[in-house]
């Protein structure tokens, strides 16, 4: 479980994230949706430490993360795994070695067993027979799933993923995302995603919290997306005539 | 004061790039990756403008040292001099600040952009050290062994030069290398050429890592780099031309 607690973050005087606080659960899909430029990002990266937070706390477990200087967080990132919008996988290295660096990094498996576990990861994200090639030579969507096979060969106890969609035709986004959802349960990690694509939150929110201009305004399921009565978050979510229609339906 | 600023980030990065590697079996594998990368694909420019170089001050020597009373040994003297003080250090220094600067800024400014880098970051490595330190370790280490080859190809350029066109004779060129020769240029070049190793190495990476924004970013720190090494090259060139010749 991850505990965010009255949060604030500012870059050179403006405020972004005003008084954010949050509970993630552990073996489910926690969703952070809002619009673009509402700081969403900006909360994900300071739960992961890449932003340091001007106020309040972040707790993982029963520790204060926030409150750890980089050495100290270092037993906590290892238990991390995070899928970048773009991927971030290492250019100069193929699907195999990029799947492989956290277990070079922290493990002390031999050569076997961490191919093994690469190939391991790899199945499990339906990728077979690409562990030479490199990310240049692959689609973005199985850009994505090697993304999620070097962030889950450590085994995580935390999953962080920014908009895993973006960029994605609508049949591979649902991919990912069943392959978050399977994966989340599977292993009983805390998952959180950052996104705006409401096929995501429809198909796999079990825990949705909406935020805008930097403050959380709604919480809850996607089931009660459609009942609720919160002005910013319907016009949000109901942009789109689809989901217009789809409310109107409902009714 | 930005510089003030600057200066301070700078010191502070250093400091994250000379941090305890991580995992040293890693660290030896980017070592020599970067060696073979940074220094053995740089052995090509090297050899072709320590050989241009060479036969250019053997020519200019020659075409200006015209008076009958001056020997003819003396234009090898002068050559080899040149290039074993100045030219195979500064030289090698600027074309390199070019030709690895730049990789180094793109390569590290690629990887912020792409959020490679926080990838690295999040998994508790410390980033700058992990992609930094084997850079710079590699280069400081490869950049003498240029500059001692670069030594060797320039001298043999301008024995080439002045032997074809006949402005020196064979015979002169060699004695004029070998007449007074004093080792200790050499050591000096060596010491110039691992800080400039240094300067390179760790201004480039500095800069790429710093990078915000997209590729228009990337290629400007890029250049930031090539010309903040240029401009260090030059001024450290006179210190330690001040301090160890003085």
């Amino acid at each position: 479980m991850i505990e965010v607690q009255n949060v604030e973050k500012s870059f050179y005087g403006k405020q972004i994230l005003h008084d954010v606080s949050a509970t993630f659960k552990a073996g489910q899909t926690n969703l952070i949706i809002g619009q673009s430029g509402h700081g969403k990002t900006v909360l994900l990266k300071s739960m992961v430490g890449l932003h340091e937070i001007d106020s309040g706390k972040i707790i993982y477990g029963d520790q204060v993360f926030s409150e750890m200087n980089f050495k100290e967080q270092k037993s906590i990132r290892k238990e991390i795994g995070m899928l970048f919008q773009g991927s971030a996988l290492f250019d100069s290295s193929t699907v195999q070695e990029n799947v492989m660096f956290p277990l070079d990094m922290f493990s002390k498996m031999s050569k076997e067993e961490k191919l093994e576990r690469v190939n391991f990861c790899l199945k499990r994200v339906n990728l077979e027979n690409v562990n030479h090639l490199f990310p240049s030579e692959i689609s973005g969507g199985m850009q994505k799933r090697v993304a999620i096979a070097r962030a889950i060969a450590l085994n995580p106890k935390y999953l962080f993923c920014d908009e895993p969609n973006s960029g994605l035709d609508p049949k591979t986004s649902i991919v990912i995302d069943n392959l978050i959802y399977e994966i989340t349960k599977e292993y009983g990690i805390t998952t959180i995603i950052n996104t705006h694509d409401m096929n995501s939150v429809m198909g796999i929110g079990e825990q949705i919290i909406f935020i805008h201009e930097g403050k959380k305004c709604w919480e809850g399921t996607k089931e009660e997306i459609f009942t609720a009565s919160e002005e910013r978050l319907n016009n949000f979510v109901f942009a789109s005539e689809l989901f217009k229609t789809i409310k109107n339906n409902l009714k | 004061m930005k510089f003030l600023e600057e200066f301070g980030r700078y010191i502070n990065f250093l400091k994250r790039v000379f941090a305890k590697p991580e995992k040293h079996s890693v660290f030896v594998k980017h070592f020599f990756n970067e060696a073979v990368l940074l220094g053995t694909n740089s052995i090509g420019i090297v050899l072709i403008i320590a050989v241009f170089m060479g036969a250019v001050i053997t020519l200019q020597t020659a075409y200006n040292i015209e008076m009958p009373f001056i020997p003819k040994y003396t234009i090898g003297l002068a050559a080899r001099d040149s290039i074993l003080l100045e030219f195979s250090s500064s030289i090698v220094g600027l074309i390199l600040a070019g030709k690895v600067g730049s990789s180094i800024a793109s390569e590290i400014g690629t990887m912020r952009v792409t959020e490679q880098i926080d990838a690295i970051e999040i998994m508790g490595i410390n980033s700058a050290g992990f992609l930094v330190l084997p850079k710079v370790m590699a280069f400081m280490i490869m950049m003498p062994f240029l500059v001692l080859l670069s030594m060797g190809v320039g001298i043999t350029g301008g024995w080439l030069a002045g032997s074809l066109t006949g402005v020196v004779p064979s015979a002169d060129y060699i004695y004029g290398i070998q007449y007074a020769f004093i080792p200790f240029y050499i050591t000096y070049s060596l010491i110039k050429s691992v800080v400039f190793a240094f300067l390179i190495s760790t201004i480039s990476s500095y800069q790429g890592y710093f990078v915000k924004g997209g590729s228009l970013e990337v290629g400007k720190s890029s250049t930031k780099a090539v010309v903040t090494s240029c401009i260090l090259i030059l001024l450290f060139n006179l210190l330690l031309t001040q301090l160890m010749l003085a």
